[in-house]
């Protein structure tokens, strides 16, 4: 084992049915540091995370403690908290309506009788050794989200941890909570604390962090000290582009001219959802195919929203052929000729135990409306021409989507959508937790349908997807739109420079500079 | 000849349970007293020919439970609970009836008001309170047995205080009908009334979406709501056809007796109509529905109730038997023991055919 080093792990490896979850993953965190884990979606750190929280057991692979002889077995969550492995996740899991101290010490009092008096005192201690504003008696739900995700990390904390994963604690607090937070965990590193800390804000990791590990698919990529590393560099191993890997990867271009004078299908203009995102413009012409693009959690996908009425628009104005609409529900958007197409394909767009046959057919009908269904026949004949046109691989019509691989659900729900006929139709990840044969099929409709006139908004983590299906991409930054691509500027490079960016001019500049390397 | 056999009741798995049921009650009817099934012709006080009998019986009260269990079905499968306030909004749906019929005369010798306007009525004032759970549980997002537990508990001193707690009585032989006979018809009314119903709303179900929305609402609202459909309006209308039922089911319960008993009338029918959507191989967790497995359910019910009063079980004791039945009946009905039952199956028809290959 390393030297002052807390956690090690060797050659990890996790599979899921169909899917290397990791691959001969090592990692290694030493005594006080931040160390930022790092990678897109589905490259496998929540995967690691829950393998050293005993959540997963790895299938391959050591794991080493400071303090522990010899190798680590860790096979549940108890394990790894009596090991000295805390966790804070995303979601604060404590219970809003107990006090603070009663919330740290749940779980933990010994025997049947609590010494109330003794836990306050204890947890007034916690609280003012690690400088956190709240009091032992006050209710949790009192404080405010970050207080709340500090009480849990002071919980985590007094279990005497040595290893302190932060699972995306940023992702619900304003920025001087976040503050407040990076102040804390500046504390525990100076007390030795090794913390693993996982964000999709880059400007996080570049404040707080000091060494960062960069995984994809599942594999290891690298780690590096934080000053090693310039944010376009880590945007690219996150994406796995090498920066002068560039345009050659268009092949089968877009063939849509932007004619200019054209009215444009879709435009918004000023749109603002209460899902937090900043207001932004925006338009499609017909027989386009645009994207938005940034990092998970950018905000791509509440920009679609706002444009469907998925979320409450608070401002802004839609205009659909020139003429201006109001869309408040997605029934507004769907009757004018808008389709969405949502990102998480479980929650939001199968409903599982109906059949592949009336998960086709579901948005046609809500269309054509309550007192005119289709018949049984009808239904039949739709749905067996789009499993056809789709070549969706069902037993039969009648069979209940949740039995269907995620390809094949996605397209019955891309079936549900195309029924309708839209004039624009709005694609969210697509091709997200896919099979590669899908996510082609997938891309190459969405061209040939821009080719037969629909407009089409393709969003996608898969930066080489974007690049291969639009021809305008909207860049997106915490929320915010932060630049436009189109024509020559459409690279990886522009695109990870435009989301690395910093301040405005830079980008313009970057994107004009084309593939060359920002020093 | 076998194989298609089975394919076609398989299709339909969901009537299984409820027709075994009543296989099995009649089985067990047929050993232990075959004169349960004996019919007899007679003529009741009014000199009406009737027909009365054990199965009469079941078709009689079944079907006031069948119509419950119409909108229970579609109020479990929208909201994926339960309204426990059924009971008492038939207390006050009769209490209603009685009111507009009677007018300020408690004992009227003439009605008051044709029993057509008492009834429609009583329809708005029960679906108003159908309205009333259903923002509870579509808009306020309060869990169906909580939100419904308020009428619940208030509905039968509403129902009483509608009539000055006082008990009318309706002296008028038509209005009996509807919980009895129509003069030359030997079969009792409320079973065409409970038909009328099932044909509604099998024909509401087919020439709208009904189905398909709450189906869908009681799946995936989240994705419902993306594909157009409003899931908050969805569960607030079944509550309000719930409301509907319930109007139809007080109109037979009141017209029984000819006058009400705030605190007996209708008791405990809710947990009946819930039993009956469970019988029916309805998730009771909402979703996928099946109209036709609950009606039956309904009956089988009302058979197992019937089974046990005439094997004079003491009323008092007759819900322990029926909880008993019940769960023999729901357990068979979970998946868990449904996949269990066809692998054995399965494995006995293998056996089977290795031994006739052999």
């Amino acid at each position: 084992m390393k030297e002052n080093a807390v956690l090690e792990l060797h050659n990890i490896y996790k599979t899921f049915p169909g899917v290397k979850a990791l691959q001969n993953v090592d990692f290694t965190l030493c005594e006080g540091e931040i160390h930022a884990l790092m990678g897109e979606n589905g490259a496998g750190k929540s995967t690691l995370i829950k393998v050293i929280t005993g959540v997963y057991e790895k299938e391959e692979g050591t794991i080493y403690l400071k303090g522990n002889e010899g190798e680590a077995h860790i096979h549940s969550p108890q394990d790894a908290q009596n090991l000295g492995i805390s966790t804070v996740y995303q979601e604060i899991t404590l219970c809003p309506n107990l006090t603070v101290a009663e919330n740290m010490f749940i779980g933990r009092t010994k025997g049947s009788i609590t010494n109330w008096k003794k836990m306050n005192e204890d947890a007034d201690k916690i609280l003012k050794s690690l400088d956190i504003p709240a009091k032992a008696t006050q209710q949790l739900a009192t404080c405010s989200l970050a207080v709340q995700q500090m009480v849990a990390i002071a919980r985590a904390v007094d279990m005497d941890c040595k290893v302190l994963i932060l699972d995306e604690p940023t992702s619900s607090l304003d920025d001087s909570e976040v503050r407040k937070l990076f102040g804390l965990m500046n504390d525990l590193k100076s007390k030795g604390v090794g913390i693993i800390f996982v964000t999709h804000f880059l400007d996080q990791v570049y404040e707080v962090c000091d060494k960062i590990t960069v995984l994809r698919d599942g594999k290891l990529v690298g780690e590096y000290e934080i000053e090693n590393l310039p944010r376009v560099e880590l945007v690219s191993k996150m994406l796995g582009k090498e920066l002068d890997d560039l345009s050659d990867i268009k092949e089968e271009s877009v063939v849509y001219e932007d004619k200019g004078d054209e009215v444009p299908v879709f435009e918004a203009k000023g749109l603002q959802s209460d899902a937090g995102i900043k207001p932004f413009d925006f338009f499609i012409r017909k027989g386009e195919v645009n994207g938005f693009t940034g990092l998970l959690g950018s905000g791509r996908s509440e920009c679609v929203r706002a444009i469907f009425g998925a979320d409450r628009v608070i401002k802004g104005k839609v205009k659909k052929n020139g003429k201006e609409v109001k869309i408040s529900k997605p029934l507004d958007a769907m009757k004018q000729g808008i389709a969405y197409l949502p990102e998480d394909r479980k929650v939001d767009g199968i409903v599982g135990d109906l059949s592949v046959r009336e998960n086709i057919i579901l948005a046609a009908q809500v269309l054509r409306g309550f007192f005119k269904p289709f018949s049984k026949a009808e239904t039949y004949k739709l749905a067996d021409e789009y499993i056809k046109l789709l070549d969706i691989k069902t037993a039969s019509a009648d069979t209940p989507i949740k039995s269907l691989s995620g390809g094949n659900q996605q397209k019955v729900i891309v079936a549900r959508w195309l029924l309708m006929h839209p004039e624009y139709l709005i694609l969210d990840e697509p091709t997200r937790g896919i099979d590669v044969g899908t996510k082609v099929d997938i891309q190459k409709l969405v061209l040939k349908l821009a080719s037969e006139g629909m407009s089409i908004t393709f969003i996608s983590s898969e930066t080489d997807e974007m690049l291969r299906t639009c021809s305008r991409l909207v860049v997106m930054r915490d929320r915010k739109v932060v630049g436009e691509l189109s024509g020559d500027e459409l690279t990886q490079s522009g695109i990870m420079k435009t989301i690395a960016g910093g301040k405005q001019e830079e980008i313009a500049e970057s994107s004009e500079e084309g593939g060359e390397s920002v020093g | 000849m076998d194989s298609t056999k089975t394919k076609k009741i398989s299709f339909n798995k969901q009537l299984l349970i409820p027709i075994a049921a009543i296989i099995a009650l009649a089985i067990f009817n047929l050993i232990v007293d075959p004169s349960f099934f004996k019919i007899t012709l007679g003529t009741n006080s009014a000199g009406n020919p009737v027909l009365s009998g054990y199965l009469i019986t079941i078709l009689d009260y079944g079907s006031e439970l069948a119509i419950l269990a119409i909108g229970m079905t579609l109020v479990t499968a929208a909201s994926g609970g339960q309204d426990i306030s059924v009971g008492a909004t038939i207390a006050i749906a009769g209490s209603v009836i009685l009111r507009v019929l009677c007018g300020n005369n408690s004992r009227p010798d003439t009605l008051q008001a044709p029993i057509i306007v008492a009834f429609l009525v009583a329809c708005v004032v029960a679906m108003l309170f159908g309205a009333f759970n259903g923002i509870l549980v579509a808009y306020f997002k309060i869990q169906p047995m909580v939100a419904t537990l308020i009428l619940f508990t208030a509905g039968r001193s509403i129902a009483a205080w509608i009539n000055n707690n006082e008990l009318p009585i309706i002296s008028e032989p038509s209005f009996g009908y509807f919980g009895g006979y129509i003069p030359g018809i030997p079969i009792p009314t409320p079973f065409f009334i409970a038909m009328i119903c099932v044909i509604v709303i099998m024909l509401v179900l087919k020439f709208t979406t009904l189905g398909l929305y709450t189906q869908a609402v009681g799946i995936n609202g989240s994705s419902s709501r993306l594909n157009g459909i409003n899931p908050q309006f969805i569960k607030f209308l079944t509550f309000v056809i719930l409301g509907l039922c319930v109007a139809v089911a007080g109109l037979i319960k009141v017209s029984r007796l000819s006058t009400i008993n705030y605190s007996v009338i209708a008791k405990d029918i809710e947990m009946d109509a819930i039993l009956a959507v469970a019988l029916g191989g309805n998730a009771l967790s909402g979703g996928k529905f099946n109209m036709t497995a609950s009606i039956l359910g309904a009956y089988v019910i009302q058979f197992l109730t019937t089974t046990l009063y005439k094997m004079n079980v003491n009323s008092e004791a007759l819900s322990a038997y029926k909880a008993v039945v019940v769960i023999v009946l729901v357990v068979l009905s979970t998946p868990v023991v449904r996949k269990k039952l066809s692998q054995l199956w399965g494995k006995l028809t293998v056996k089977q055919a290795v031994k006739e290959v052999a």
